[in-house]
C-alpha cells in the first residue's frame, strides 16, 4: 500500500502537467489558426521567415 | 490557349503595357519585386483560387492613411490588418517574408483561417505606409481593423469553454481513477485508505467544479434573476449540492462521496456545449468569409484630383465616387461621367442589366458591369434605397415572434419538475422515511443527479452539432441556433426567381443555329471584354485566343476591324426581329448579321427538386419583381401554380405574412425583408450581403439541392432530438423512483448516467450517414 503514496501524487502530477501544457498551448494562440498551422509545416525550414526563437505573443 | 500572366495567371490581354508574359505593368513590378526578394519559389508553390480577388495591383493608388491605425506601445509598433487575396498557404509565406525581410520588423504573421495579419515593428522611424505599400504592391489588398471590435466576444467564450472542458476533463480522469479504486476495494479496503480517496478526490474535484462550473452557474443566476428557471438551473444546483453534500459526508467519514458524480456531469455537459459552440461560431464565421471583406470602402475623388478610401459611413453627399467595372455601387446618386450597364438583379429581380449613361440614377446595390463610372451621391445613410429596404427588413423582424427552442421548452417544464421531486425526496424521507437531514438530503441531491441534465442536456446539441457538421460538408451554413427546428415546421415554400431559382446570369442559348467559324470569331473578341455577356459567350466557347485590336465601347459593344459585337443599335440593326432575353449581335462586314441569344437559366436540378418538394407536400410559392413574361416562363417550366410577377419588397412581406409556416429562399435585396419575416429563411452565396445576413441559412454551389438536403435534415433532427428526449425520460421514469427511493449509490449514478449519455450520442449519430 506504500506504493500509494508515491504513485498518487506522481499520476496527479503528471495529469496536472498536460493540463498545464493544454492550457499553456491554447492561450499562446497554438489553436488560432488550424488551418495555415497544417499548411506552414510543409515550408521547408530555411524560408521560414523568422527564426525559431523570435519573439510570439 | 489564352496565354496566363505569369503574377496573377489571369488573361494576358493583346494590348498588354507589362511586356512579355505580364498582364499589365503592376504584374511586372510584382514579380520583380518577388525576384529581388528571392522567393521565386512562391510560383512554384502556390494554387489559384479563382474565387479569390485577383493577385493584380491595382493601378490606381487606393490612398488608405495606415499610420492612424498603428497601436504603440513600449516601442513596439503593431497594426492589425485584414488581407484580401490570400489564395493559398503560399501566399502567407510570401507576405510574411517579404514583411520579414524589412527592417525592424519583428513580427509578421497571417493567420489563414481568418485572413487576418498581425504586423510588429520596432523602430519609431519606419513609415507604415511603406512598410505595407510592399504587400500592396504584390497584388494584396490590406484594410486595418481594430482587433477589439472583431467578434472577439464569440471567441473569447469558446475558448473559455474549452478551458473549462480542459479542467473538468482532467479532474473527472482523475477522481474517477480514485472512485475506481473505492469501488473496486469494496470491504476489503481499509476506512483510512476509503478516506485517504474521498480527500484526495475532494482535492481535485472542488477547485475543478469551481473553475468549470462557472459557464453554467453564470448562466443560471441569470435566469433566476429573471425570475425565470432554465436547463442550468438544475444543472448548477446538482453540481453545485452534490460536491458541498460530498465534502460534508468525507468530513464525517461517510462510506460514499459523489465527486465523480458531480465533475463527469459537468464534463459531459461542457462537451455538449463547446460542440454546439464550436459549429455554430464556424458556420457563423464561414458566412462572414463569404461576405468578403465589405468594408473595404468607397473610392472618392477629392477636388484635387486625388483619391480617398472613405468608409460607407464616412461619405457625404455631393462627392464625387469613382466605380470601377465589375464594382458594387455602393451609393445613391447620379452618373456624371462613363457609360456602362449596370445589373440590378439584386435590388429589383430584373435578369436584363440595364445600359445607363450620364445622368441617370444608379443605386447602392447594384453591380457596374462593363466600364468605370463616375457617380455623384445623390442620399447617402439613411435615405439610400438600401437603408429603405433595410427598414423594412427590420420591421419585419421585430413583427416575427421570438421562436422558443424546443430544449427551453422542455427545460421550461421539466426544470420544475425536477426541484419538486428532489424537494418532495427530501420532506419524505425526514418526516415519513425517519432519517436524520444528511441522509435525506442526499437521497434528494441523488435524485437531482440521477433526474436531469445530462441525457437531456445534450439531446438538443449533439444531435444540432451534427445535422449542421454534416449541413455545412454539402455546403450549406446554418447560422442560427433554432434554425433546424424552424426548418423542421416549414408547411410552404416561396421561391425568388432571379438568382434563386435561376444562376443569376446569362447563358447562351442557341449555339446549335449559329455557325461554329462565326461563333469563334464573336468569341475571340468577347474574350477582351468583362461585360456579363461576352464572359458567357467564352463560357460557351471555351479555349479561344483573343483576337488583337479589340476596341470595347462601353455601352454599345466591340470592334475590331470589320467585325462589330454588340448591341443591336450598335450593329445597325434596329429592325431585327425582338429576341425577349438579352442579346448579342455579330455583324461582319459582307456576311449576314448573326443574333446571339442569352437566358437567365434555370438551376439545372430546379425542375426535379420543386417536383419532389411537392411531391413531400410542400406548397411551392413564386414571388418575383421581374416582369410578369419570364416570371410566367420559369413558373410554367417548373410547373409552379402560385406565382406572382412585379412584386416590390412590401408586397414580398405581404405574401409571406398570409401565409404561415413559410420558407423564404431567396437573394435579392428585394428579398431581404420577406427572409426576415418569413418563418425561417435560405440564401444562395451569391446573394447580397444583407440577405445573407438576415437568412438563417446560406448555400453555396449551382444547385437548388440545398434546399430539399437542409428541410430532409431539419425533419431528421426533430425525429431524433424527440427519440433523445423519450429515451432521456425512459431512462428517467427507471432511475427517479430508484433515487427517491435511495437505492441510489455512487458507483449506480456513475454507470447510469454516462450509459445515458452514450445512447443520446450514439442515437444522434445516425445523422451523420445514411439518406435523408
Amino acid at each position: 500500500m506504500e506504493s500509494l503514496l508515491y504513485l498518487i501524487p506522481v499520476a496527479l502530477f503528471l495529469g496536472g502537467m498536460g493540463l498545464a501544457a493544454f492550457l499553456w498551448a491554447l492561450k499562446s494562440g497554438q489553436y488560432d489558426d488550424m488551418e495555415g498551422n497544417a499548411s506552414r509545416i510543409l515550408f521547408d525550414d530555411d524560408d521560414s521567415p523568422f527564426p525559431p526563437e523570435s519573439p510570439r505573443k | 490557349m489564352i496565354q496566363a500572366c505569369l503574377h496573377c495567371g489571369d488573361p494576358i490581354p493583346p494590348l498588354s503595357d507589362g511586356g512579355e508574359g505580364f498582364c499589365c505593368k503592376g504584374c511586372a513590378g510584382a514579380y520583380n519585386l518577388v525576384n529581388d526578394l528571392g522567393l521565386t519559389t512562391y510560383y512554384e508553390r502556390r494554387t489559384l483560387n479563382p474565387d479569390v480577388k485577383s493577385l493584380r495591383p491595382e493601378d490606381d493608388e487606393l490612398l488608405i492613411d495606415y499610420r492612424r491605425h498603428v497601436l504603440s506601445e513600449k516601442g513596439t509598433n503593431t497594426l492589425y490588418l485584414m488581407v484580401e487575396g490570400i489564395h493559398c498557404a503560399a501566399c502567407v509565406w510570401l507576405i510574411e517574408t517579404a514583411l520579414a525581410r524589412q527592417e525592424g520588423v519583428i513580427q509578421a504573421r497571417v493567420n489563414m483561417s481568418t485572413r487576418r495579419l498581425v504586423l510588429k515593428w520596432t523602430d519609431e522611424e519606419i513609415d507604415a505606409n511603406r512598410l505595407v505599400s510592399i504587400i500592396n504592391d504584390l497584388g494584396y489588398r490590406l484594410v486595418p481593423y481594430d482587433p477589439s471590435l472583431m467578434n472577439s466576444e464569440n471567441e473569447k467564450s469558446e475558448k473559455e469553454l474549452l478551458r473549462a472542458m480542459a479542467v473538468a476533463g482532467f479532474a473527472t480522469t482523475n477522481v474517477m481513477l480514485f472512485s475506481v479504486s473505492i469501488w473496486a476495494g469494496g470491504q476489503d479496503m481499509s476506512i483510512v485508505t476509503r478516506d485517504l480517496m474521498h480527500w484526495l478526490s475532494a482535492l481535485v474535484a472542488l477547485p475543478a467544479v469551481a473553475y468549470a462550473g462557472r459557464p453554467f452557474f453564470r448562466s443560471a443566476l441569470t435566469a433566476l434573476f429573471a425570475k425565470r428557471s432554465n436547463m442550468d438551473v438544475p444543472i448548477s444546483l446538482a453540481v453545485i449540492l452534490a460536491a458541498g453534500m460530498s465534502l460534508f459526508q468525507v468530513i464525517q467519514g461517510a462510506e460514499h462521496a459523489y465527486f465523480d458524480s458531480s465533475i463527469s456531469l459537468l464534463f459531459f455537459l461542457l462537451i455538449g456545449r463547446y460542440l454546439d459552440r464550436r459549429a455554430r461560431g464556424r458556420a457563423r464565421g464561414a458566412a462572414e468569409q463569404l461576405l468578403g471583406l465589405n468594408c473595404s470602402g468607397v473610392t472618392v475623388l477629392n477636388k484635387d484630383g486625388t483619391k480617398s478610401l472613405l468608409s460607407a459611413e464616412q461619405v457625404e453627399i455631393g462627392m464625387t465616387v469613382l466605380c470601377t467595372a465589375g464594382e458594387r455601387i455602393t451609393v445613391d446618386g447620379t452618373i456624371l461621367d462613363g457609360q456602362s450597364d449596370v445589373d440590378t438583379s439584386l435590388i429589383s429581380g430584373e435578369s436584363v442589366p440595364t445600359p445607363v449613361s450620364i445622368n441617370d440614377q444608379v443605386f447602392a446595390g447594384t453591380t457596374n458591369l462593363s466600364a468605370a463610372l463616375r457617380i455623384k451621391i445623390s442620399a447617402t445613410g439613411e435615405a439610400t434605397v438600401l437603408a429603405e429596404i433595410v427598414r423594412l427588413m427590420e420591421e419585419a423582424e421585430a413583427g416575427r415572434a421570438k421562436y422558443v427552442a424546443i430544449a427551453d421548452r422542455v427545460a421550461r417544464l421539466y426544470a420544475p419538475v425536477v426541484h419538486i421531486l428532489a424537494f418532495a425526496t427530501f420532506l419524505y424521507w425526514i418526516t415519513l422515511g425517519d432519517a436524520v437531514w444528511n441522509e435525506a438530503l442526499l437521497n434528494a441531491i441523488s435524485v437531482l443527479i440521477i433526474t436531469c441534465p445530462c441525457a437531456l442536456a445534450l439531446a438538443v446539441p449533439v444531435v444540432q452539432v451534427i445535422a449542421s457538421a454534416r449541413l455545412m460538408r454539402q455546403g450549406i451554413l446554418v447560422k442560427t441556433g433554432t434554425a433546424l427546428e424552424r426548418f423542421a415546421s416549414v408547411k410552404s415554400i416561396v421561391f425568388d426567381k432571379t438568382g434563386t431559382l435561376t444562376l443569376g446570369r446569362a447563358e447562351l442559348i442557341n449555339h446549335n443555329d449559329i455557325d461554329a467559324d462565326q461563333l469563334k470569331i464573336a468569341a475571340s473578341l468577347a474574350g477582351a471584354s468583362k461585360h456579363p455577356l461576352s464572359r458567357a459567350l467564352c463560357r460557351a466557347v471555351p479555349h479561344i485566343g483573343v483576337k488583337s485590336n479589340v476596341e470595347e465601347i462601353p455601352g454599345h459593344g466591340l470592334k475590331s476591324g470589320d467585325i462589330r459585337l454588340g448591341s443591336r443599335a450598335w450593329c445597325g440593326l434596329d429592325k431585327a426581329p425582338v429576341h425577349s432575353g438579352p442579346e448579342l449581335w455579330l455583324n461582319i462586314k459582307g456576311q449576314t448579321p448573326v443574333c446571339l441569344k442569352f437566358e437567365d437559366q434555370i438551376r439545372l436540378d430546379a425542375k426535379d427538386i420543386i417536383q419532389r418538394l411537392q411531391g413531400l407536400g410542400y406548397q411551392i410559392h413564386l414571388l418575383s419583381g421581374d416582369r410578369i413574361e419570364p416570371v410566367q416562363k420559369v413558373a410554367k417550366n417548373l410547373s409552379i401554380k402560385n406565382w406572382h410577377a412585379v412584386c416590390s419588397p412590401t408586397d414580398k412581406c405581404q405574401h409571406l405574412e398570409k401565409l404561415n409556416d413559410a420558407l423564404m429562399v431567396g437573394d435579392g435585396l428585394n428579398d431581404a425583408p420577406a427572409l426576415a419575416s418569413a418563418l425561417v429563411s435560405l440564401s444562395p452565396s451569391t446573394a447580397i450581403d444583407v440577405s445573407q445576413n438576415t437568412a438563417d441559412a446560406v448555400f453555396q454551389g449551382h444547385k437548388l439541392k440545398p434546399v430539399l438536403e437542409v428541410l430532409g435534415v431539419a425533419k431528421k433532427c426533430e425525429k431524433l432530438v424527440k427519440q433523445n428526449f423519450v429515451l432521456a425520460f425512459a431512462y428517467n421514469g427507471i432511475t427517479i423512483p430508484l433515487a427517491m427511493a435511495g437505492h441510489v449509490t455512487p458507483l449506480f449514478a456513475a454507470v447510469a448516467m454516462s450509459t445515458s449519455s452514450l445512447v443520446v450520442i450514439a442515437n444522434a449519430l445516425r445523422l451523420s450517414r445514411g439518406k435523408i
